[in-house]
């Protein structure tokens, strides 16, 4: 995917105001067993991730399938409970409030779902699928409601006669548009895209990002983006997070981290970009083995089984988050070094 | 980046499926010859308790000691009469009226019960326990014998028998909507609506209830066939309905002592609860079929 890289200077002029901070998150998931259903383990599905998001900026999230970016969205929205750390959103604490407290954020923070016919009830027309989160949220009365819904499905590029068709009448790239309407229904600030554009196809996924950036620019919305597509990540985001194993792994504006990536983990994937070129000439990164098991990691850096510039080191002390160059960080003991 | 497309063929299979669930199924339904004929019986027979009055020509507790035990075919009484020269014709029509209404508040309220209990064990996983234990507690009673249980506690009337068949309804009912709730807690819009900031009874009734409704249906057609026979089961032996009340069981437990001298006393009703119960689980199992092959009940 050729992309140019302009843009993603806007944030950085003026000090940017950060709009939700994440400390020592994690989310272990118990393993139980036995006659007793005791404790036998956990899953460590996400450990230990620090980072903050800025207002206004996209940040990419990026790994392999069970590396965790989901469950780390999720527990930012709160829909998985937190086994430990803090999460910060709008200069308030928010992991441990009530429902009700809580409500004030949810108008704050949605979600877009990866699946968008999954995300509908499939019993429910979509007018009343969008007015149903006025009622939650306002007062509205009925005729205000249908106003508002008409106003959404227009913004998102559907129309009124929309309102009073089900889930399944639509297309793919419509549905999504549904989950987008119903996201920013109650005009959030901050909006996690869980793979929201993978299950659709590619020209469908260009309209749908589209979109996104319209929204983002009229409404200053940050945008969560969990990926497992460099290359949308490349074209959407301000900056990106790689994870592995439910750990970070490195940091960094999208330009530092597509140019001169600092892990090894984030080269092997930016190797298994395909390029359109025929001429281009690469070096392919392959990664040997597959995934540890999250509920018994590796001891050091979780990366070290199948790093290709592993050394003693790596297996006995877990490297340290370090910001190597501003705004860049990543947590490996030999960063920066070439793979041979 | 093509590969990351995906568009399952399983998701489109699923669309078509979902095109106009209800004429769908209505149409498969029609294509199962047995349950169209349980369909006819049962609609014949909400006829029937509908419109009693009209198609009956004798009170059905009027007695007349000139004209009893009558065969079948005779004049005025083409059912026959009774020992006490009831006409067989009005009491069926109007025991009609009695199974039926029975039946209906039995399941109604076992419906009401199960989807509560199904909902609270599926939806919170603390009560499961709890609420599946209770329910065991009441699969472990033979059924009749809850019922007569149920109802030496209560008193014998036609209400307690109602009551009793609901009770013995509700664990096998809970069962199926906890099943239900299991699988559609999980699915992306219960999730969605709780990012959306929805509470757990909005989750539960306008979001998780809509989509369990098909297994309930078919529970619930199948369930009328048994609270019927157990609303007769129980009148024969005399913990339902009260003589002069015209109701199915009953009758033939009164016709018995005449099983020789007039036996119609006892076949005729016998035919009007097989046929019911005939019709309304053939219509359970063609709705089943209809809805969804593989549906576990």
């Amino acid at each position: 995917m050729a992309v140019a890289e302009q843009k993603k200077t806007t944030n950085a002029k003026h000090e940017p105001k950060v709009l939700l901070e994440l400390e020592g998150i994690k989310k272990y998931y118990p393993i139980k067993g036995g006659i007793l259903q005791r404790k036998q383990g956990d899953v460590k599905a996400v450990e230990n991730v620090s980072l903050k998001l800025f207002e206004g900026e996209s940040l990419g999230v990026v790994g392999e399938s069970g590396c965790g970016k989901s469950t780390l969205g999720k527990a930012v929205l709160g829909l998985e409970e937190l086994t430990e750390g803090k999460i910060v959103f709008q200069d308030t604490e928010i992991q441990d409030l009530k429902r009700k407290e809580k409500l004030k954020f949810v108008k704050e923070m949605q979600m877009i779902f990866q699946d968008p016919f999954a995300s509908l009830n499939p019993r429910q027309r979509i007018g009343h699928a969008l007015e149903e989160v006025f009622t939650m949220h306002t007062d509205m009365s009925a005729k205000e409601k249908r106003k508002a819904v008409i106003d959404l499905l227009v913004e998102v590029g559907l129309k009124e006669e929309h309102f009073y068709k089900y889930p399944h009448e639509f297309s793919g790239g419509q549905r999504q548009r549904i989950g987008i309407a119903r996201a920013i229904a109650l005009n959030p600030s901050f909006v996690i895209c869980d793979e929201a554009v993978s299950a659709l196809d590619v020209s469908v996924q260009a309209q749908v990002l589209k979109l996104l950036k319209t929204l983002q620019e009229k409404y200053q919305l940050s945008y969560l983006f969990i990926s497992h597509d460099l290359g949308v990540v490349r074209y959407f985001c301000d900056r990106v997070l790689v994870m592995y194993l439910g750990n970070t792994v490195e940091l960094g504006t999208v330009a530092d981290l597509f140019n001169k990536p600092l892990h090894p983990y984030t080269q092997a994937l930016l190797s298994a970009i395909p390029r359109p070129s025929v001429n281009a000439k690469r070096k392919r990164v392959r990664l040997q083995g597959d995934l540890p098991n999250p509920a018994n990691p590796p001891s050091g850096c979780p990366f070290h089984t199948r790093c290709p510039i592993a050394a003693e080191k790596c297996s006995s002390e877990k490297p340290a988050w370090v910001e190597y160059e501003p705004n860049h960080f990543a947590a490996c003991h030999f960063a920066g070094q070439p793979i041979q | 980046m093509a590969e990351l497309a995906t568009a399952p063929g399983a998701g489109v299979n699923k669309e078509i499926k979902r095109e106009r669930t209800f004429v769908v199924t209505m149409k498969r339904l029609l294509k199962n010859k047995l349950a169209v004929a349980g369909l006819i019986i049962i609609i014949l027979q909400i006829g029937m308790a509908i419109f009693a009055p009209l198609i009956t020509f004798h009170d059905p507790v009027k007695q007349d000691i000139n004209a009893s035990e009558l065969p079948v075919f005779s004049e005025n009484h083409w059912l026959g009469t009774d020992n006490y020269g009831r006409d067989v014709w009005s009491r069926i029509v109007y025991g009609a009226r009695i199974s039926l209404v029975v039946g209906l508040i039995a399941v109604t309220l076992g419906l009401i019960g199960g989807t509560i209990l199904g909902m609270l064990g599926g939806y919170y996983k603390k009560l499961d326990g709890i609420i599946m234990r209770i329910v065991d507690l009441l699969f472990s009673f033979p059924g009749i014998l809850l019922a007569m249980l149920i109802i030496a506690i209560l008193g014998t009337s036609l209400v307690n028998v109602a009551i009793a068949i609901s009770i013995w309804s509700i664990p096998t009912c809970a069962r199926i909507v906890r099943g239900s709730v299991l699988s559609i807690k999980e699915k992306e819009y219960v999730m969605a609506m709780k990012s959306l900031g929805a509470s757990d009874l909005r989750i539960m009734f306008k979001h998780i209830l809509p989509n369990a409704f098909a297994p309930i249906i078919v529970f619930a057609t199948m369930r009328m066939a048994t609270a019927i026979l157990s609303t007769a089961s129980l009148s024969y032996l005399g913990l339902g309905a009260q003589p002069p009340t015209p109701e199915w069981g009953a009758m033939i437990s009164q016709g018995q002592a005449f099983m020789w001298s007039s036996p119609h006393l006892t076949i005729i009703p016998g035919i009007a609860i097989m046929l019911t119960v005939f019709a309304f689980n053939v219509v359970g199992d063609g709705l089943r079929d209809a809805i969804d092959p593989n549906m576990d009940i």
